[in-house]
């Protein structure tokens, strides 16, 4: 009888909310994080068998244009650096998630999704300056294999800025609720991946392919 | 009466000890040393991903190293290191977390990424140089 009185009382006092609390509940000691992360390793297979084939393709020219003709290295450098600093100010970002200041957490992630969203620039005109000159991807292997690698991660990048937009919109209506802050750790290990996959894509694709 | 005041009690727990296991998520479930979020750590990472970014553009720039074979195998090597800088820099990839299986799940995924991108260069190469127009011998042909 007590038990009912403190129930009745209780729902009486809480506060109406709009969100599904069930859901967070559902993900205690950071299922939902492991989760992602397998899904991210799963990715990272993706592109292997991406770079497996780009490497089986990487001297089918068919007659077409070589590494060395094809690439500006100054811009790949350029595009390397702004996604290196990118991961920097999406660390940022965590680390004032961490401290649970909103408004540096919006500002980083606005200023990550920038600089992405520059990276995904300058590679789409990297991509209609190739397709300009002729480099297209029906040219050679080599040219399939170059756009399918790279556009995959570009791909990718694009996804992540539209990403980072959604919990933009999230943090201004919901602010740093459990749920926002369990999908922040998400796409931090998201973009950081992004980044491991470049490496990879700077190395083998351009560095060796101009070498 | 009991039961319920113990309900009431370990509900904010509860909910304190999932909000904090979120925020540190990929840190830990046990022990408050391992914090992983530091300025310090970010910018140490930072620093040495850009050195070891560098090094290798200025290679292929510069050309310091006369043999090709030489300079191709330094760059994968600088590759690697910073793959695993950011990996545990910016990842947050220990033998901790999530009760070893990030770890597990990481070098599972780097075995097989091995064996997907090494077997097929190492086979269709093998392919390539039995097949290449020099080699055929129309006579021996079926």
């Amino acid at each position: 009888m007590t038990m009912t009185v403190v129930g009745e009382a209780a729902v009486a006092e809480t506060p109406p909310v709009f969100y599904q609390l069930d859901e967070a509940a559902a993900h205690v000691g950071g299922g939902t994080l492991l989760g992602f992360w397998i899904y991210l390793m799963s990715d990272a297979l993706l592109f292997a068998t991406l770079f497996a084939t780009f490497g089986v393709l990487s001297a089918n020219f068919a007659g077409g244009p070589t590494p060395r003709e094809l690439f500006d290295l100054g811009l790949v450098a350029a595009n390397t650096a702004i996604l290196l600093v990118s991961a920097l100010t999406c660390g940022l970002a965590m680390i004032a998630l961490q401290a649970g200041r909103l408004g540096a957490v919006r500002l980083w992630l606005a200023v990550t999704a920038l600089l992405g969203a520059a990276f995904v620039g300058i590679e789409l005109h990297e991509f209609r300056h190739l397709i300009a000159e002729g480099a297209t991807p029906q040219r050679s292997g080599y040219l399939s294999g170059f756009f399918t690698l790279v556009g995959t991660h570009g791909l990718h990048v694009t996804l992540g800025v539209v990403w980072i937009a959604v919990m933009l919109v999230q943090l201004g209506q919901r602010g740093l609720h459990p749920d926002n802050r369990r999908r922040l750790l998400c796409l931090s290990l998201f973009w950081h991946f992004l980044d491991v996959i470049w490496i990879g894509v700077f190395t083998f694709v351009y560095l060796i392919g101009v070498l | 009466m009991t039961a319920s005041s113990t309900a009431a009690h370990q509900a904010p727990d509860a909910t304190h000890g999932q909000a904090h296991g979120e925020v540190h998520g990929w840190a830990h479930e046990e022990g408050e040393e391992a914090v992983h979020f530091t300025l310090r750590t970010y910018l140490t990472g930072f620093v040495a991903a850009a050195v070891l970014t560098a090094i290798p553009f200025w290679i292929v720039m510069a050309r310091p190293i006369a043999s090709t074979a030489a300079s191709v195998a330094v760059i994968v090597a600088l590759a690697v290191a910073q793959i695993l800088v950011h990996t545990f820099a910016f990842l947050h990839v220990n033998a901790r977390a999530q009760g070893g299986w990030t770890l597990v799940s990481y070098v599972f995924t780097a075995v097989l990424l091995v064996i997907t991108v090494g077997g097929s260069l190492w086979i269709m190469y093998h392919l390539n140089s039995n097949m290449m127009p020099g080699m055929m011998d129309p006579s021996q042909a079926p």
